[in-house]
């Protein structure tokens, strides 16, 4: 015999879906709709170089001719920002596991410093990076004085620059997820590790180091995707040679008023991204993560 | 040995030996220092005074690493990222062992503990039970001189502790290696051990065999600690091991240090010696006279808890084959016993009567 469900158990059925519809709605509305416009505007094309409602015809060689015309910036971005991933994981991973496990009470500190930065805006950093590095600047006399860089020699605008600023500006978001996984990890975990004839070396190689790729995962993600389509620190750091895709997608955008092209830079951009973190979830065996 | 941890000591001037097969249990309430004992066994710490022999070497400053024990932690610590196969075989390889001896090695263990068919699981897919197994193999697969057990039992249910202890006891005769263990249950203790150390602030109070321990506790605070005790104050009157206790005088053969007469003391009788009896004790038997308090039936035995004149509380624990007169509080009867059935006990603190059943232990 079927019973008659509690009013309440009733309510609970559609209760989800009405807590899901805001969310829902504001995502349709500020991400899919727009995201279908952008592909829309990919493949429109252009009547003379002053047509700004250009007509969706298909328009497949918007895409050859962006990776053609722009490939040298795609490679570049990426190289830039996977150098910067690379050095945030050897700065932050060392800087997360002492705050992790030796911060003692000076823990929560620690960690406020390293958000500390958040306080200022991202364009005055990156900027005060252009007096910290330019070619009379203190850096860059210090390096001369040691002999690291000949003299004559400059850090502004060179390729070490951008990589250097993205470093920087992302390295938090690095430290945070890091942190956060080893911070998880049960110390008593060590101990048996050492127990078991595990120096410390071999104990963190084999128990604390795999516990926390979860995190270096999801910091990768935090700085990878956003560094691959900075154009910040390019514009302000880097010279002409040194431009990344986010320079020419805004360049395509505000300036040279070319949406179909500036379009299709975007999504060659977001393609190449999600294959990347799928391969690189494989490679670090968090696919349930993804 | 000693530990020092700033002016708080941990383990003051603990010395023992533990032979070589021994089942040897450390047990005291949470706080008494036996986890930092084991610990310092194991190499996690390094006493402050005093030395950590292992199989006649001086290992006291050799790390964990180096150490030819193995630990089976509180709360297992299995590796949550590897399969119980890998779990087990990560001290082998540690060791370098080549493969086909750790193959064969884990192979063993598992099979010793039962879980061959879950070598391939992940330590949160595996019960309570099967994870303290799995914990059991990782440490005996090293072939240890010794293996210490840090509660080993303490997050188990009451059943399947009861269970394990059997367990326990079945793979220690199988492996043949020396366990030490600690724990703050008792019954644990006296069911698996060969050798109890009861251990109490820091201090080794008594050592010796369950029977031992049980019946000629040498302090209050043992006797308290083991089983039930009723801990009556007496004073000792005459050289010849007599005292009063309550306005008698009562012979007590076995006494525990030199009493003086003059001195307090504390006559120490389990409950289940005690019997309850409506005339004055004859055939050898001595006791006290009380009044009834209260009566409980539990089962296997009724609790008649009693007063003595002085008001200081009797507990008897009267079987099914003892014929208990009908009785009612208020009830005056005598509490007797068999004199050797008593022990006199240098007076001093009390010991707490129920053990911590929630110890965390201070580290």
């Amino acid at each position: 015999m079927e019973r008659e469900p509690a009013p309440g158990v009733k309510r609970g059925r559609f209760a989800p879906y009405g807590l899901l519809a805001p969310g829902v709605l504001w995502l349709a509305l500020f991400f899919l709709v727009p995201l279908a416009t952008l592909l829309r505007m990919s493949l429109s094309s252009k009547a003379n170089r002053f047509d700004f409602e250009p007509d969706f015809t298909w328009e497949w060689s918007n895409y050859s001719d962006a990776i053609t015309e722009f490939g040298e910036q795609f490679r570049r971005s990426f190289a830039y920002a996977g150098i910067a991933t690379v050095l945030c994981i050897l700065i932050g991973y060392p800087l997360a596991y002492v705050i992790a496990f030796r911060g003692g009470r000076y823990r929560n500190l620690l960690l406020g410093l390293v958000v500390v930065p958040f306080f200022t805006s991202y364009l005055i950093r990156t900027f005060a990076w252009r007096t910290l590095l330019a070619d009379e600047g203190p850096v860059v006399s210090l390096l001369q004085d040691v002999g690291v860089l000949a003299d004559g020699g400059r850090l502004l605008a060179t390729s070490w620059a951008v990589i250097g600023g993205l470093t920087y500006n992302f390295l938090p978001f690095m430290v945070l997820p890091i942190y956060v996984a080893l911070e998880k990890i049960d110390v008593r975990l060590v101990d048996a590790a050492r127990d078991l004839y595990s120096n410390g070396w071999r104990a963190f190689r084999k128990v604390v180091l795999p516990l926390s790729l979860p995190g270096v995962f999801a910091g990768s993600l935090l700085t990878f995707i956003p560094a691959s389509g900075d154009f910040v620190n390019a514009q302000f750091l880097g010279g002409p040679n040194h431009t990344m895709i986010g320079n020419v997608v805004q360049n395509q955008f505000l300036v040279q008023l070319d949406y179909p092209t500036a379009a299709a830079l975007g999504f060659i951009l977001m393609t190449i991204i999600t294959v990347a973190v799928l391969v690189y979830a494989r490679i670090l065996g968090t696919e349930e993560l993804v | 040995m000693t530990k020092r941890f700033g002016s708080f000591v941990a383990v003051d001037r603990a010395d023992f030996a533990i032979g070589r097969g021994e089942f040897f249990a450390m047990l005291g309430p949470s706080g008494c220092g036996k986890t930092t004992t084991l610990r310092m066994i194991a190499g996690f710490e390094t006493p402050t005074e005093g030395v950590v022999r292992l199989e006649g070497a001086d290992v006291s400053r050799v790390p964990p690493y180096r150490r030819n024990v193995n630990t089976v932690f509180q709360h297992y610590a299995l590796f949550p990222h590897m399969s119980v196969w890998d779990n087990v075989a990560f001290g082998p390889r540690s060791r370098k062992v080549p493969s086909d001896e750790v193959k064969r090695r884990v192979g063993e263990l598992l099979e010793i503990v039962r879980l061959s068919d879950f070598a391939k699981r992940r330590p949160s897919q595996l019960s309570g039970g099967q994870q303290q197994r799995v914990a059991l193999a990782r440490a005996l697969v090293n072939y240890p001189a010794a293996l210490l057990l840090d509660e080993p039992l303490g997050a188990l249910d009451l059943k399947l502790r009861q269970a394990m202890q059997i367990e326990l006891k079945r793979i220690q005769r199988e492996v043949g290696i020396t366990f030490v263990f600690v724990t703050h249950d008792q019954e644990e203790a006296l069911t698996m051990s060969d050798r109890i150390a009861v251990m109490n602030e820091g201090r080794v109070e008594q050592i010796g065999a369950p029977r031992e321990i049980y019946d000629e506790p040498r302090s209050v605070f043992v006797a308290g600690f083991i089983g039930s005790a009723n801990l009556l104050p007496a004073t000792v009157t005459g050289p010849g091991g007599e005292v009063e206790v309550g306005g008698q005088r009562l012979p007590v053969p076995a006494a525990g240090g030199d009493p003086r007469s003059g001195d307090h003391a504390v006559l120490m009788v389990r409950p289940e010696r005690v019997r309850v009896l409506v005339d004055a004790p004859a055939n050898g038997h001595v006791g006290v006279r009380c009044t009834v308090t209260d009566l409980v039936f539990q089962g296997p035995v009724v609790r008649v808890a009693l007063a003595a004149p002085d008001g200081s509380p009797v507990v008897a624990h009267v079987g099914a084959a003892d014929r208990l007169p009908f009785l009612r509080p208020g009830d005056q009867v005598w509490a007797g016993w068999e004199p050797d059935a008593a022990r006199l006990l240098p007076a001093r603190t009390a010991a707490p009567s129920v053990p911590d059943p929630h110890p965390e232990e201070v580290r």
